[in-house]
């Protein structure tokens, strides 16, 4: 796990093949995902009306990405009349630039973070530390990958990958260059791991002058910003600095108050296989000698509307965030996070990151096929989100070729280099199966040639039959057989 | 142009294929699904409050209003704090008994202050039975979210059963979004080591909550 960053990453197939070679990784996480997947299957079945809620949970979503500009600008209404102040970020650069200044401003080297997907999303942390300001992140599990120096492989728990025992390693090593030192003697107990790093993380917290945070959901009609989480980090970074930073995707908005009833219900238990997270935290602007004085929200797009614009792939902003799909993903479970090379891992993460990125890199190229399409996802997802479909989408689009949307710009791609192949053997089959003549020549040939078939496909055929069985030719072909048997007419008319 | 006019000529750009749809909200989303979770008589749901907040965690305590005073006495004498935090509003006679020294949360007291208190009491605004959750929206039995966040020990005084709803659709009716609400179910828990559920990281590791009846 070099360096923490994503940048670079080999294709899916190639950083999959290492994971899936890793006897420890592949436990980590088949110990993982088949805890909670069978507790989310309880949590779930408590809700009879469960079919119910995730209609309305999709159909809110639906509407609000359909009417995405006159929330926006409503939700900038209210968070400005609450006492908050709205930024608005094209891209990443300019998100990093904005916290950045924000927190210079403030004239503070250091801030505490509550564990967000769009600042990872953006590299926030690499662009503050350019600049001279720490960010501590301040959830376990980020806390974990952070001084770990690894990078996170799970959307819940991002330190999924890792067991508890090379976690106290990590601690026992690193805690000491970061702040307190791990207590000597450190255990591999998680009650130990969980009380050091309290102990590490309470200085920070109660010195720290600004917070940065994400949030789960913002409300258009009352410019509500709310962040789910268990630990309390959350709730003490968005409470204790004096200046409260938020940086927010521009599809998490939600239309009214009442919409939260719906998601505070699925997302727990999609997620952590809860009835309700330990925590949930809601603030409206700033609040007089409650909470940060100072409050900025920074609305992101970075990709967003270049997905907007995708009239299948739109689809995946629904996405709540709640990890449901990588938990019973088959794909995931055996190659883990990583190898997605992405901060949204799994299926979401395969059809998330090459809209939110383009498919210009062998790695974002190479996500939608990162799938079995076994339809396992869209079952669990709160937001029914149809995963499948997006990734047959996608695939056609990388195969093929054709029409997207990059920074607002309609393009036109051009089919993907490494689809050669078989756009070659899909031209040949056309064209053989428009030949009847040549296709009866060609099957009796390979059927009298069978013994003298190679197991394996030579050329760029050779990666496929790699992993897979070739099929036996038969020893005559079915259409010979259907004269032989039925002198080629249908019995039943 | 603004980064602000980018991004919305951007979304309008991106859903010139949506037909113009003018439903009010009200309309526009199917809300199929229920107000609450099975019936139940207001007993039930008393009952199901206190066995959802034990099942995280939270120790339950119940008691009348007469008694009230003495419950928080053996509950902070059982711990042996100096010092208690309360919350400015608190219904006086709740601490009548107790023997610690009661800090008020000023403005002026400093995060590292409060983390030299032990214990907070305090009260809520309500209590949702299906999910064990009791939201503290910052009235004046509650105090500021910094005093139920930095102090290790959590009571909390829930009046049953005016304070009880049966599920979160009930609750966001009653509550009001301009306040800053938090939600609390359970102790501070994580489970990001191999997502075994440990009690206890940042926030109080123990929380006790007292259902009154009878005030």
């Amino acid at each position: 796990m070099s360096g923490g960053t994503f940048v670079g990453m080999p294709a899916f197939p190639k950083a999959a093949h290492e994971a899936v070679n890793n006897p420890t990784l592949r436990g980590n996480l088949r110990h993982a995902t088949h805890t909670i997947r069978a507790k989310r299957a309880v949590a779930v079945a408590e809700l009879d009306d469960w079919a119910a809620l995730r209609e309305a949970g999709k159909q809110i979503k639906d509407h609000t990405l359909r009417h995405l500009d006159r929330y926006l600008v409503q939700l900038e209404e209210s968070v400005t009349a609450a006492g908050g102040i709205v930024h608005w970020a094209a891209d990443a650069d300019e998100a990093n630039r904005i916290v950045a200044d924000l927190v210079k401003m403030t004239g503070e080297s250091e801030v505490v973070k509550v564990k967000s997907m769009a600042t990872q999303e953006i590299g926030l942390n690499e662009a503050l530390e350019a600049e001279g300001i720490h960010a501590y992140e301040t959830d376990l599990a980020e806390l974990i990958v952070q001084l770990g120096k690894d990078r996170p492989s799970h959307i819940l728990v991002p330190a999924i990958h890792r067991n508890r025992g090379e976690i106290r390693d990590i601690f026992a090593r690193e805690m000491g260059e970061w702040g307190r030192p791990a207590p000597e003697g450190l255990t591999d107990t998680p009650a130990e791991l969980a009380e050091a790093a309290r102990l590490h993380l309470r200085d920070k917290f109660l010195r720290a002058k600004v917070g940065i945070s994400g949030a789960n959901f913002m409300v258009a009609e009352t410019g509500t910003l709310m962040v789910v989480e268990s630990e309390g980090n959350g709730r003490m970074c968005l409470t204790l600095p004096e200046t409260l930073i938020s940086v927010v995707g521009i599809e998490k908005i939600v239309p009214t108050w009442q919409d939260l009833e719906v998601f505070l219900q699925t997302l727990p238990r999609s997620s952590t296989a809860e009835r309700m997270n330990p925590y949930t935290s809601m603030w409206t602007g700033t609040t007089d000698a409650d909470g940060p004085q100072t409050f900025h929200l920074v609305l992101i797009d970075n990709g967003r509307t270049d997905t907007l614009a995708d009239e299948v792939g739109r689809q995946a902003l629904r996405c709540i965030r709640c990890s449901a799909c990588l938990n019973v993903c088959p794909v995931y479970e055996r190659a883990g996070g990583h190898a997605y090379g992405s901060v949204y891992p799994g299926p979401i993460g395969a059809i998330l990151s090459p809209q939110l990125r383009g498919t210009a890199s062998e790695i974002d190229a190479s996500l939608p096929y990162a799938s079995s399409l076994c339809g396992a996802c869209y079952e669990v997802c709160p937001v029914a989100i149809d995963i499948p479909e997006v990734l047959v989408h996608l695939r056609e689009r990388i195969a093929e070729g054709g029409q997207a949307t990059r920074e607002g710009n309609k393009v036109v791609l051009k089919p993907a280099k490494g689809h050669a192949a078989e756009r070659a053997a899909m031209r040949a089959a056309r064209w053989a199966f428009s030949h009847p003549g040549a296709l009866r020549t060609g099957q009796r040939l390979a059927s009298r040639t069978r013994r003298f078939h190679p197991r394996s496909l030579p050329g760029p055929g050779k990666a496929w039959s790699d992993t897979r069985d070739l099929p036996t030719v038969p020893a005559e072909p079915f259409r010979d057989w259907w004269q032989r048997t039925h002198g080629g007419k249908d019995t039943d008319k | 142009m603004s980064s602000r006019d980018l991004i919305l000529g951007r979304v309008r750009r991106a859903l010139a294929d949506v037909p113009r749809d003018d439903t009010p909200y009200e309309q526009a989303v199917e809300r199929g699904y229920l107000r609450e979770h099975g019936g139940r008589s207001v007993e039930q749901t008393v009952d199901l409050l206190a066995e959802n907040l034990a099942d995280y965690r939270a120790i339950v305590h119940r008691t009348d209003a007469e008694e009230l005073p003495y419950l928080i006495m053996r509950l902070l004498a059982a711990r042996g704090p100096q010092y208690v935090l309360v919350p400015p509003g608190l219904p006086p006679e709740w601490m009548s008994a107790a023997d610690p020294t009661r800090v008020h949360d000023r403005a002026a007291s400093t995060p590292h202050e409060l983390d030299k208190v032990e214990s907070v009491v305090t009260g809520c605004a309500l209590a949702i039975a299906e999910t064990g959750t009791l939201v503290l929206d910052g009235g004046p039995d509650q105090g500021r979210r910094r005093i139920t966040l930095v102090p290790d020990h959590h009571i909390c005084v829930v009046r049953v059963p005016d304070q009880v709803v049966s599920s979160v659709p009930q609750a966001l009716e009653r509550l009001d979004p301009t306040r800053p609400l938090t939600w609390i179910s359970g102790p501070s828990a994580t489970s990001d080591i191999e997502l075994d559920r440990v009690e206890g990281v940042h926030g109080p590791r123990t929380l006790e909550v007292v259902l009154v009846s009878g005030e």
